[in-house]
């Protein structure tokens, strides 16, 4: 019998921690496809963050390095920096990336460091048992905001990825969603663009993915796919945020001349 | 020290600077702050000569963790800071310690708590020697005392965080940064190390390798730490450091390091000239502390007089050495004030007779 689908090569046979309904596990699945068709595995280096995904060297069987809280990007830093031929990605939460390492953020961007960043956007700290996140919706209930997020009281939502797209070093940062087969197989298209613009050496690029987290939410998975669409995603609207691939070639082939 | 070999004068930031590129750091990461800023500012023109990486990072956080991750990736690394900044870089040594990763860590210290101020200071003795971070850790820390330490320590530095897959602190303030000495860098002898078996280059014909400090597993976690403390005594063992200086009839044993080691010789070549019989003993590692050589000498030496440039915080190591065995007085200039020999050899003097110690 032909074999038409199978566990990606370099996801390791072991079940994941993830709660019933979570994002991660979809995403770190879309990664180890995306390592396998792109045959990077043996130049790979991944930074996951302390955080829900802190296990992920538990799934992923490519060379893996743990972080502090929000320093992974700092970490890819010095990586890349050492062995500017490999591909390195980190792989960070919202409180990871948006709240204590927006100062590593930040700058790792604006340097252009020649890394990926995927981040999972799920409003809240999972990994701790659902607390405000600063990309927590305004109104949304979370354990430190029970009455719900208030813009005087908590300040707005971050949007990270549109601070970021206005910096001249950030390259491609997309929006994309994993609560539908669409939206996976758009994440999957936008991770491994990220990828080859790393590849190419054009800059720093950033994935963002809305993810549900059914647990903290305390919804049902469908009704948590149905929330990233209906509230999540009014937020923060779906789509390419910044993509200077083209104009980053053009440049490179006129200075060529 | 050899006389007649390759001298240079040389300010003393920039000593560990060039010490550490010849030792083979291809990297450097750092956020300004005073009294080590020609430091980063030398190697940021040094590491581009010998195409090595220097960033000026956003924080003292940040640089300690592109530290971290270029160890990871398997370069000689190093960052520096001053107390303000050394804080700072705590959690990321803790790191460095949990996940066994090399890498050279300098304290040009100066006065505080908190933004204190730029004079030099013994007042980090504490945290460099007991962690600083969290976690059952330990930092090799070493004292340098003059500008050629600076360059034999920080060389050997590399060798021995590479040789225990540990961070090595280099621990020494604004006025041994700050000043300029002639230095040779020939000293070096290079020691064996072991092979980078352990680094993320990618899984090219291996399996992939992890780097993490996470084990939630207790018992897993205890055998680490128990294993992490077997690695300790084997450093205690072999990489304690001390100079004694004029010990042999001591009756008071001074014992202080650094800067404060320095003015303390000249109080001590001072109070020879004046026929008292005193010596020094000169940590140059303080963690490990060398406390055998002080509890032996409790034998002969009937007092120990501990001076350091803060409150007192070696004396708890020079007492916990003794363990009762001898009387301890303790001399401390702390927030910056740098005493000169003629003050120390005076409250020498007067200890020295009032124990009637002829």
């Amino acid at each position: 019998m032909k074999k038409i689908y199978a566990r990606p090569k370099y996801l390791k046979p072991v079940s994941m921690h993830y709660c019933p309904g979570c994002g991660h596990s979809i995403v770190t699945k879309l990664i180890a496809e995306i390592i396998e068709e792109m045959s990077v595995a043996d130049i790979t280096i991944c930074v996951p963050p302390a955080g829900c995904a802190v296990l992920t060297y538990n799934y992923l069987d490519v060379d893996t390095t743990e972080s502090a809280h929000g320093r992974a990007i700092a970490v890819a830093t010095g990586i890349k920096r050492v062995l500017p031929d490999r591909l390195v990605f980190t792989y960070q939460g919202d409180g990871d990336l948006a709240a204590i390492g927006t100062a590593e953020t930040v700058h790792a961007a604006n340097r252009g460091e020649r890394i990926t960043t995927v981040f999972m956007n799920n409003a809240v700290y999972g990994m701790t048992g659902g607390q405000m996140a600063p990309t927590t919706i305004l109104g949304q209930k979370t354990t430190t905001s029970p009455f719900g997020r208030d813009l005087v009281r908590e300040g707005a939502p971050l949007k990270i990825s549109e601070m970021l797209a206005v910096l001249p070093s950030t390259v491609y940062i997309e929006r994309t969603a994993v609560n539908s087969v669409a939206g996976i197989k758009a994440t999957k298209k936008a991770i491994k663009k990220a990828f080859k613009v790393q590849q190419d050496d054009l800059g720093f690029s950033l994935v963002e993915v809305l993810s549900p987290c059914p647990t903290n939410w305390k919804m049902t998975p469908l009704a948590s796919c149905r929330w990233i669409d209906e509230v999540m995603a009014k937020e923060y609207p779906l789509g390419v945020i910044k993509d200077t691939t083209r104009q980053t070639h053009k440049k490179e082939a006129a200075d060529a001349d | 020290m050899t006389k007649n070999k390759n001298k240079k004068l040389m300010r003393g930031n920039a000593v560990v600077g060039e010490a550490a590129i010849k030792a083979g750091c291809t990297c450097y990461f750092g956020y300004p702050i005073t009294p080590q800023n020609q430091l980063p500012e030398y190697m940021s023109r040094r590491l581009v000569e010998v195409g090595g990486v220097f960033i000026q990072s956003e924080s003292e956080i940040s640089a300690i963790n592109m530290a971290l991750g270029a160890s990871v990736a398997g370069a000689r690394v190093m960052t520096s800071s001053s107390s303000p900044g050394i804080s700072l870089k705590q959690e990321g040594i803790s790191f460095l310690a949990g996940c066994e990763l090399p890498c050279v860590i300098v304290n040009m210290a100066r006065g505080g708590p908190g933004l204190g101020n730029i004079s030099p200071a013994q007042s980090d003795y504490f945290q460099a020697t007991r962690g600083g971070g969290h976690g059952d850790y330990r930092s090799l820390v070493y004292a340098p005392a003059s500008c050629q330490e600076l360059a034999d320590l920080t060389m050997e530095a590399f060798d021995v965080a590479d040789v225990y897959r540990n961070p090595v602190m280099i621990l020494a303030d604004g006025m041994i940064g700050q000043m300029m000495e002639p230095v040779t860098y020939d000293n070096y002898k290079p020691r064996e190390i072991p092979p980078k078996d352990y680094i993320l280059d990618g899984a090219k014909d291996r399996p992939s390798r992890i780097i993490k400090s996470l084990i939630l597993n207790p018992h897993e976690m205890e055998e680490f730490n128990w294993k992490l403390a077997r690695k300790y005594r084997i450093i205690e063992k072999n990489e304690t450091k001390y100079e004694e200086f004029m010990m042999d009839d001591a009756k008071v044993a001074v014992i202080a390091y650094g800067t404060a080691a320095r003015i303390a010789k000249g109080a001590v070549k001072r109070a020879r000239n004046d026929g008292m019989r005193v010596g020094l003993i000169r940590p140059i590692t303080l963690w490990p502390f060398p406390s055998e050589i002080i509890y032996r000498r409790a034998a002969s030496v009937g007092l120990f007089f501990v001076f350091e440039m803060s409150a007192g915080q070696m004396v708890e190591d020079v007492r916990l050495a003794l363990k009762g065995e001898s009387e301890i007085y303790f001399y401390g200039r702390p927030g910056g004030i740098v005493p000169t020999p003629v003050e120390v050899q005076r409250l020498i003097t007067r200890q020295y007779y009032q124990k009637g110690l002829i």
